[in-house]
């Protein structure tokens, strides 16, 4: 591990608010994405670097981020009312988990609104225009665009400032609007753009073509089974099949991530369900959002609808992934529908603690709790499930289905302090697209106010582990939880929990190839 | 950035990683290793894991997954190495991104 100043963390369970330290975080930001990545995105590539290495800005770069701005207050009349409406009350001020890591007041949602609005004032409001200084109004330079740069990927676009914004003005919505106006002036992330181009290319953020797909779920089907004794399938492209589950790629590669989806599939053959996964619609997270790009947005959502229309499936399901699920429950259906062709009689889409949760009340699920008497749970909220969206049909259900399940597979649960739960739950430090080794300092320090509650109930009440139902939320905390002295191993999938609890009844599979039975059990090669 | 090899000058990107997959030889592993903040001196445990990430590579076009190569290191060096806490204590900065840098291959991208 690299040395990096990790925060003292007070064992309290709350947090002590930071004296600002101006400047604490001013740097260059994550990479740049290169003009081959932009291209791709159909964003300005008419950029180059100079000789320094360093990318310059696209020409008559002033004129078009102008442009942009006043495209996008134009098209989202959200931003242009949050850009109009902030009273400067500071309410928001400390409650930016980023600000609370790193101290540097930039961080606090009002600044970094500010960042993008004192442009807005100086090109677009007649007290800008005229008395730029009585309004804080400045114009556009350089400088300018390297703060965005820097700051704009210091936000998560986790909207807890919004939560306690009086107006509501989402920091979220002005983030994602500063990172479309640099994609189109030459400043694009080189983590965000790249993953993008490889889903239009592959199929999926990480990369993965079909042949490793195939034999990735092939290998899960050998594991499961000598745990088991049973041919639970992880079926891949399988036309017909009745659910198309679209789940984070992460899944498929990453731990504990790919431990949950061995507990999507046990859920779908304990329930006679058939289902597949599609190697053209193979991610669930849309990194879109993060660039508040809504063409790219688009065009990953429509290889969802694309791959359903195929496999003529009748339900969509998504897998646990935290930015899938806001994309998904919000703006599925204008993005991508309408979904006319599914099953009426089910949500569109709908998530995969809702199948299980719903398996469970109508007791179609043998549990053995014991199997989990090993740990004491607690639960993480991501942030893009716990303020942009919502489960089953009531008010709040996004926090109830996960602990539901959590208790129906698990005998030991605890929550965390309530000013970190829920909708006030704080982002795990890596999410909006951060979630890259460049940016590793904002993100062990952006942890801090989430370990300050898990140290809490680690301490007063025996908590073992921390379940999350997000694959950003997951690889962020296996890799920054050792830096505040935890294990990396601690962090679990909630299906990953229902997988170890669920005692597997039916011995054939709905959807058991007709050499299932009579299969040769190779010799491992030499 | 870039990569001296024997008067030889091999482009690496911002992360280490080769701009150019057929650069790779096993010196340029071995450079990398030794170019880290804390130099790393590759040993034949290294090379086990770094001569199956590439052939595995080779095949699927893609690292593989943590799961299969611990299955797969299971196999060839004994179920006590096959776990990635064996892995961890080769490559501290993560098998998946770490070995592959040395192997030549892309570093993994998305939310792993």
């Amino acid at each position: 591990m690299a040395d990096y100043e990790v925060p003292k963390l007070n064992g309290e369970g709350y947090i002590q608010i930071p004296k600002i330290k101006p400047g604490a975080m001013a740097g260059k930001g994550p990479f740049i994405a290169k003009p081959d990545f932009q291209k791709a995105l159909n964003f300005p590539a008419d950029f180059q670097a100079d000789g320094a290495g360093k990318f310059e800005l696209v020409p008559d770069w002033k004129d078009r981020a102008l442009n942009k701005l006043d495209d996008l207050r134009h098209r989202y009349r959200s931003l242009q009312l949050y850009l109009d409406i902030c009273v400067k009350c500071g309410a928001c001020t400390d409650k930016c988990h980023y600000y609370v890591g790193t101290h540097d007041p930039k961080n606090m949602p009002v600044a970094r609104q500010d960042l993008l609005r004192k442009v807005y004032r100086r090109y677009f409001t007649f007290a800008g225009k005229h008395f730029p200084k009585l309004v804080g109004a400045v114009d556009l330079t350089e400088e300018v665009v390297d703060d965005w740069y820097n700051y704009y990927h210091q936000c998560s676009q986790c909207r807890r400032c919004s939560v306690y914004c009086p107006y509501g003005i989402d920091t979220a919505e002005v983030s994602m609007a500063a990172r479309e106006i640099l994609d189109h002036i030459g400043r694009g992330s080189k983590y965000n753009n790249e993953i993008i181009s490889k889903v239009f290319k592959v199929g999926n953020n990480l990369g993965l073509p079909q042949p490793a797909l195939a034999d990735t779920l092939e290998g899960l089907e050998e594991d499961v089974e000598a745990d088991t004794g049973i041919k639970v399938r992880f079926p891949l492209d399988e036309e017909g099949a009745e659910v198309l589950l679209v789940t984070p790629s992460a899944d498929f590669f990453a731990e504990p991530h790919v431990d949950g989806l061995m507990g999507y599939a046990k859920v779908f053959h304990e329930a006679g369900i058939s289902w597949t996964l599609s190697s053209y619609a193979s991610e669930g997270a849309n990194f879109g959002m993060f660039i508040g790009s809504y063409e790219n947005m688009r065009r990953i959502a429509l290889r969802i609808r694309e791959a359903a229309i195929k496999l003529k499936v009748k339900r969509i399901v998504f897998g646990e992934c935290g930015h899938a699920w806001r994309v998904a429950y919000s703006f599925l259906n204008t993005l991508a529908g309408p979904f006319d062709f599914l099953d009426p009689k089910y949500p569109v889409p709908q998530h995969i603690l809702e199948v299980t949760w719903g398996l469970i009340q109508n007791g179609k699920l043998v549990i053995d709790k014991t199997q989990n008497d090993d740990k004491v749970l607690t639960f993480h909220d991501s942030c893009n499930v716990a303020r942009g969206s919502r489960m089953g049909d009531k008010p709040g259900g996004q926090f109830e289905y996960p602990r539901n399940v959590i208790k129906a597979v698990c005998n030991h649960f605890v929550d965390m302090p309530a000013d970190t739960i829920h909708d006030a739950t704080y982002c795990c430090g890596g999410g909006g697209g951060l979630l890259t080794d460049d940016l590793m300092e904002l993100r062990i320090k952006g942890a801090q106010p989430r370990m300050e509650a898990l140290k809490y109930v680690t301490e007063q009440q025996g908590v073992t582990h921390m379940a999350a139902i997000c694959a950003i939320c997951k690889s962020q905390f296996t890799k920054v939880i050792p830096y505040y002295g935890f294990k990396m191993d601690q962090i679990v999938s909630v299906h990953q929990l229902v997988s170890k609890a669920l005692v597997l009844q039916r011995p054939v599979s709905v959807q058991a190839r007709p050499d299932d039975d009579d299969e040769d059990d190779e010799n491992d090669d030499a | 950035m870039a990569l001296d090899i024997g008067g030889k000058t091999i482009a690496t990107d911002e992360e280490g990683y080769l701009e150019n997959l057929n650069d790779w030889t096993p010196e340029v592993a071995t450079a990398m290793a030794l170019a880290e903040e804390t130099p790393v001196a590759l040993n034949d445990e290294h090379w086990e894991i770094i001569n199956f990430l590439r052939e595995y590579y080779e095949e699927y076009q893609i690292a593989p997954a943590v799961r299969v190569l611990t299955k797969a290191v299971g196999k060839r060096l004994g179920a006590d190495k096959g776990n990635s806490k064996y892995l961890y204590s080769l490559f501290p900065y993560g098998p998946g991104k770490q070995a592959c840098k040395y192997a030549g291959l892309p570093k993994p991208t998305g939310c792993v």
